[in-house]
């Protein structure tokens, strides 16, 4: 039953057991794919609004623009490859394989990769004399840059406790679900990172 | 994997079944303790709430009498007793405890999907108390700037707290969202994927689609709380410039430059606005099912009553400018948020007319829970009118910073969601104590309180009419407020200690009751919902005994023409229902 269809149904008209057998969910997924995606609405609600906050402060006088270092379309592409080994992962586990485990772990690694290069970024930036209060394009640079990595740093928590599963023998099939919502927050968190470095390029 | 529904991965033997006292009462992962955990500490920091009031009321009723706390005090009073109600006792205890008691009793599922989580939720929940309880340990005190918290002035010396006080609250409230969000995304989850079979979605009680609404508000409002914060602390503590603009604190220009407080103010009030319906929609829910239980009449509309519990939840986020128009806006934006303020209003009248008319014509029991959910509808009225008066714009701007506005956001988010919570309260004891309360003392509470209310809020519209200002420590010598305007004050104080003290009923009557109180029934009320009908009372853990409930009916089969009791409980398949015999 579609989800208009069931909040127009009129309840007191039926009675029975409406459904077949079993108890029915609202949307045929487990739980925690659920709670995630309500999780990921909510966090790009934290960046969108980050977002806002942005273009409303550029507008105002102080205002100066800071072109963003070319290290970062680097970082970009390493986070690229760490949600693309994710992508590779999850399909291995769909398709039955053994072997996820070198995937797996690649994938990140290249995210730990990735938040290295930004702090490299983040010191270079400060050797040229750009802190945090230096001027606001700074200070919105190295909070969403930062946010974003401790976004990244709770997806590793979840993978680094998948992987250490894997590594001690279990079979990649009980963790298919672990690597199918780690492989959605890893796009989600790819996606995210290029509409910050879109906002932050945009001076 | 093929997908198996949760409800149907039905194992008993894989709940965790606590093992020791500390298990069991301490590191609980079972929804009820938790819900007694979550609601024993919102009412606990509600009563700390509570007496800041008094105190401030103390000084205004009566400035040259006592001496119990100056400028700076009452404005730290001022700001934690609005914080603290709004956020860490409305929303805990109508979220935190009322949600985790009912979603899973109501729904006729074991426990939520994520025990685990759900402990968590009140051990964060539980540290941003402290936290917050903490600034009234450091030096400088709590923060005094007021509960919205507007930069720049929460930060500048002059302004109570401004060191470790304002800190604390920032970090408290980062806590708090973190905590909810675990909360939120149990409830969700739950109310989604893990009801019981033949529970369809507008089968569940309007209690159960309140909650949810209001969960889906929070973790989508309170991003804006955490993203305000998070600048905010970054303002504070490391010197940038994101809300505050170049200024002079005591004859010294500080290092901030160009920020826009303006844009705390949009973030504060995106989140701030909806956590009014935060408040609010659970309440409705509550209320409709203690409405309709008593009255023994199915809840009138219930479609209409859902979706208006929808259609509030979305216009809650178009609205929260109207909380700014002294801030100063374009008059095209005011004209737009004073419209979609009105609009929001349509749905809550409905809802109003549909509580009246569950009562038109029902076989009403005058219970203690009915006395306050009625009392309810009364000071719901109230509060919502002078919200009309208050959406408007030229209306607003005279009477925004004046007593008018304290009298109604008190009687439509202070007294209204507070009478649910004690109507609530009242109800469900039996079922969550396996007491029966004392009816006379519960009514005496309810006439105290509910007269003693009127008597405190109503002459604050006179006063704000008058002009009297709030936020004020004491009045002094105006020309325009005439003296009798301090008399109404007295009374006011007066009015206000007697509530204040009359709630001591309400703790003597659950705390007596508990041990002396008749052994209550397993249904007591005679209510068609699912949480009545579990085979102990109170439940124990898992809720069901050995199997899970089957759901035939929705949750509001009262006086059902030709049955033979008066309810038919949502679990009870027509085959099982007693008809009257023809005969008669």
């Amino acid at each position: 039953m579609s989800l208009f269809k069931q909040i127009t149904d009129k309840p007191w008209e039926r009675t029975g057991i409406i459904g077949g057998l079993r108890a029915e969910g609202t949307f045929s997924a487990p739980p925690e794919k659920v709670a995630l995606v309500f999780f990921l609405v909510a966090a790009s609600i934290v960046f969108s609004l980050f977002g806002v906050s942005y273009v409303i402060r550029m507008e105002l006088p102080d205002w100066v623009p800071v072109s963003e270092p070319s290290q970062l379309w680097f970082n970009t592409a390493l986070l690229v490859v760490s949600s693309f080994l994710f992508q590779r992962s999850k399909a291995a586990v769909s398709a039955g394989k053994k072997s996820v485990k070198s995937t797996f772990a690649a994938g990140g690694i290249f995210a730990i990769l990735f938040i290295a290069a930004q702090m490299v970024t983040w010191q270079n930036l400060q050797a040229q004399g750009l802190f945090m209060t230096s001027n606001p394009a700074n200070s919105f640079y190295y909070l969403l840059t930062g946010l974003h990595a401790l976004h990244i740093l709770g997806g590793l928590w979840v993978w680094s406790k998948s992987l250490l599963r894997l590594l001690s023998g279990a079979k990649p099939e009980e963790l298919r679900l672990s690597i199918e919502l780690c492989t959605v927050y890893w796009h989600f968190l790819l996606i995210v990172w290029i509409a910050v470095f879109a906002v932050l390029s945009n001076t | 994997m093929a997908y198996v529904p949760l409800a149907d991965q039905d194992n008993e033997a894989d709940l965790h079944h606590p093992h020791s006292w500390v298990t069991k009462y301490v590191w609980s992962q079972d929804h009820k303790v938790i819900a007694i955990q979550y609601g024993g500490t919102a009412i606990l920091v509600g009563i700390a709430a509570l007496m800041l009031s008094l105190l401030m009321r103390m000084q205004l009723g009566f400035p040259e009498t006592f001496d119990l706390i100056d400028p700076n005090a009452y404005y730290q009073s001022v700001t934690m007793h609005g914080m603290i109600m709004v956020v860490y006792m409305l929303t805990a205890l109508l979220l935190g405890g009322f949600g985790n008691y009912m979603v899973p009793l109501m729904i006729g599922a074991r426990d939520m999907v994520f025990p685990f989580l759900n402990m968590l939720s009140f051990w964060f929940y539980l540290a941003s108390v402290l936290i917050l309880m903490a600034s009234f340990l450091v030096g400088g005190g709590p923060t005094g700037a007021g509960w919205t918290l507007y930069p720049p002035q929460a930060t500048l010396a002059g302004t109570p707290g401004h060191d470790m006080g304002i800190i604390l609250m920032l970090m408290s409230l980062a806590v708090f969202v973190v905590a909810f969000t675990m909360g939120g995304l149990n409830y969700v989850t739950t109310i989604l994927q893990n009801r019981a079979r033949g529970m369809t979605l507008m089968r569940m009680p309007l209690t159960v689609w309140g909650i949810f609404v209001a969960t889906v508000l929070g973790l989508f409002a309170f991003p804006a709380l955490l993203v305000s914060v998070i600048m905010m602390t970054f303002d504070t503590l490391l010197g940038t410039s994101f809300f505050m603009p170049a200024i002079i604190e005591s004859g010294t220009a500080l290092d901030h430059n160009g920020g826009s407080p303006v844009l705390f103010q949009h973030l504060f009030w995106f989140f701030g606005h909806p956590e009014v319906y935060i408040v609010a929609l659970p309440a409705f829910g509550l209320v409709s099912d203690v409405l309709s239980t008593h009255a023994r009449k199915n809840i009138f509309g219930y479609r209409m009553m859902v979706w208006a519990i929808i259609a509030i939840g979305g216009l809650s986020f178009i609205v929260w400018a109207h909380h700014m128009y002294v801030s100063g806006m374009n008059p095209y934006f005011g004209f737009f948020f004073a419209t979609t303020t009105l609009i929001i209003a349509v749905p809550t009248a409905l809802k109003v007319y549909n509580w009246v008319l569950t009562l038109w014509e029902g076989d009403i029991r005058l219970n203690a829970p009915m006395y306050f959910a009625i009392g309810f509808i009364f000071t719901f009225i109230h509060g919502g009118l002078t919200g009309l008066f208050l959406g408007n714009v030229v209306i607003d701007l005279p009477l925004s910073d004046t007593y008018f506005v304290v009298a109604h956001f008190h009687m439509v988010m202070g007294v209204s969601p507070v009478l649910v919570i004690f109507a609530s309260l009242y109800h469900w004891y039996p079922k969550m104590s396996g007491r029966m309360y004392h009816e006379g003392l519960a009514k005496l509470h309810f006439w105290i309180t509910f007269l003693g209310t009127y008597a405190i809020y109503l002459p604050m519209h006179y006063l704000g009419f008058l002009g009297v200002p709030r936020r004020y420590y004491a009045l002094g010598q105006t020309d325009f407020i005439p003296e009798s305007a301090q008399d109404l004050n007295a009374g006011i104080t007066i009015a206000a200690l007697i509530v204040g003290s009359a709630q001591i009923l309400f703790f003597i009557n659950i705390l007596w009751s508990l041990r002396n109180g008749k052994k209550a029934e397993s249904n007591p009320w005679g209510a068609a919902s699912l949480e009545w009908q579990t085979p102990d009372t109170p439940p124990i853990h898992g809720n069901w005994g050995k199997e899970l409930p089957t759901v035939y009916r929705w949750a509001y089969d009262y006086s059902v023409p030709g049955a033979k009791e008066d309810f038919i409980p949502q679990n009870m398949a027509d085959a099982d229902v007693e008809m009257e015999s023809k005969s008669d």
